[in-house]
């Protein structure tokens, strides 16, 4: 399963994700630049990303934590903010395009 | 303003749950301790990012709070009266002739200390900054006017144009605070929903309705003004309209992030932002200064709690070394030793 992100040079990156594993951990691991300083647990708003695409859509709805602690994320934009922390790697998201916001 | 320098054992720089269990080995070794922190209390990322949530690996204790964790290691050192300086942040570390070395923070604290211990996690807590181009030239620019992370004097803002951004409990505090005493209040958020406190949303409504506050959901894109002195904003809404709003002062509360800070500019060896340090002693490249917890770096490392404690107890024993040269380091376990059972106070 793919995941294809944009870091904040503007480089594409096509990434392999792992199922069940969070989008923050691939971006992570991969070296994207992704503080994700509380290391996953919805509690920083250092791992948002933009999903972009039509896929924000196709995603499960955030939860009532996440869009809470979406407050505490710079440059939201609404309809296609999301925490990566909090998108779990599917055969679902297979192909997902993502951003990583600026910080 | 510069207080008396203060002489001590061992100096800390973060008092996060390894800098605090680390006044506990130390203390068993009778070295005093002073410790450093930017944050007002106790905990670091413990307290400040995950008070409420349950950690499940620390050993013998199935599910601990962060807060809790820290209140337990607070009760666990208490015999050993640590000295806390905290909301300051250490900003340079100097070797003294004597070997010692000067630790000084940004409220002119100075500690001179045989051995630094550097318990910093991955940096120090410092306030979001919104990414728009050139929000720097407007930080530090004087009392009430241009850009601010934190109100000192509310007075200060009296007869302002005030624009907040943000909404969390910093950002409706200040609303509702500032209200009575601005010119003009404004409040934008990118949605209308708040993580805020309840009471203080319902509060900000019933300001919004007296037409006290000013609500937009919005986002601010641009800064403008000559450099120190703001004149206004260009804020974009959900509909990407953009609009210039006038302001004498932003407010923007998005929370804390983490940034290494002054130590990068200790002289300290740094690999990608970490300390490396080897492994018996967990000391950086220069005697006398350890790390211990994230901020450290060695082949095999794990960012986890447990490890930090354990970097804390071997750590303790080098630096006993460094700061009672002519004396015998006599290792004793708690359970059997009356000595070590009398520094804790139990016997």
């Amino acid at each position: 399963m793919k995941i294809i992100a944009t870091d904040r040079q503007g480089k594409v990156h096509q990434l392999e994700g792992r199922e069940h594993w969070s989008v923050m951990e691939i971006l992570r691991d991969a070296g994207l630049d992704v503080a994700a300083e509380c290391g996953g647990a919805c509690a920083c708003g250092t791992c948002h990303v933009y999903v972009t695409d039509g896929w924000y859509d196709k995603l499960p709805e955030p939860s009532e934590s996440e869009i809470d602690m979406l407050d505490m994320a710079l440059a939201v934009q609404p309809g296609t903010s999301r925490l990566s922390c909090q998108i779990t790697c599917s055969t679902e998201t297979d192909g997902i395009k993502v951003t990583v916001a600026p910080e | 303003m510069t207080a008396a320098p203060i002489e001590t054992d061992v100096a800390i720089i973060g008092a996060g749950p390894i800098g605090l269990f680390a006044v506990f080995e130390l203390g068993l070794l009778d070295l005093k301790c002073h410790l450093v922190d930017i944050l007002d209390r106790p905990g670091g990322q413990c307290t400040e990012l995950y008070p409420e949530k349950p950690i499940y690996d620390i050993p013998a204790l199935p599910i601990v709070t962060g807060q809790q964790l820290v209140n337990q290691l607070m009760e666990q050192i208490k015999p050993f009266n640590p000295q806390f300086h905290f909301s300051e942040m250490a900003t340079s570390l100097e070797k003294l002739a004597d070997g010692r070395w000067k630790l000084k923070t940004d409220a002119g604290t100075e500690i001179t200390a045989h051995v630094v211990v550097i318990a910093a996690g991955a940096g120090s807590f410092q306030p979001k900054r919104p990414p728009v181009p050139g929000i720097e030239h407007f930080e530090n620019a004087g009392d009430g006017i241009g850009v601010h992370y934190a109100v000192r004097k509310m007075e200060t803002f009296r007869g302002k144009d005030i624009l907040i951004a943000g909404g969390g409990d910093s950002a409706l505090d200040w609303v509702i605070n500032l209200a009575p005493l601005a010119k003009s209040l404004t409040l934008v958020h990118h949605r209308d929903g708040f993580r805020a406190a309840q009471h203080s949303v319902n509060q900000m409504r019933e300001l919004e309705k007296e037409g006290k506050v000013k609500f937009h959901v919005a986002s601010v894109k641009a800064v403008h003004g000559e450099p120190g002195k703001l004149s206004g904003v260009t804020l974009t809404g959900a509909d990407k309209s953009e609009w210039r709003h006038e302001a004498d002062a932003f407010l923007p509360f998005f929370g804390l992030t983490i940034k290494l800070g002054p130590i990068a500019e200790f002289g300290i060896n740094l690999h990608e932002n970490l300390i490396p340090v080897d492994t018996a002693r967990f000391e950086s490249q220069a005697p006398g200064i350890f790390a211990i917890g994230d901020i450290n770096t060695y082949t095999g490392k794990l960012k986890l709690i447990l490890s930090g404690f354990h970097e804390a107890a071997l750590m303790s024993q080098a630096a006993f070394h460094i700061a009672r040269p002519n004396e015998k380091l006599r290792f004793q376990y708690t359970t059997s030793s009356s000595n070590l059972q009398k520094k804790l106070g139990v016997s």
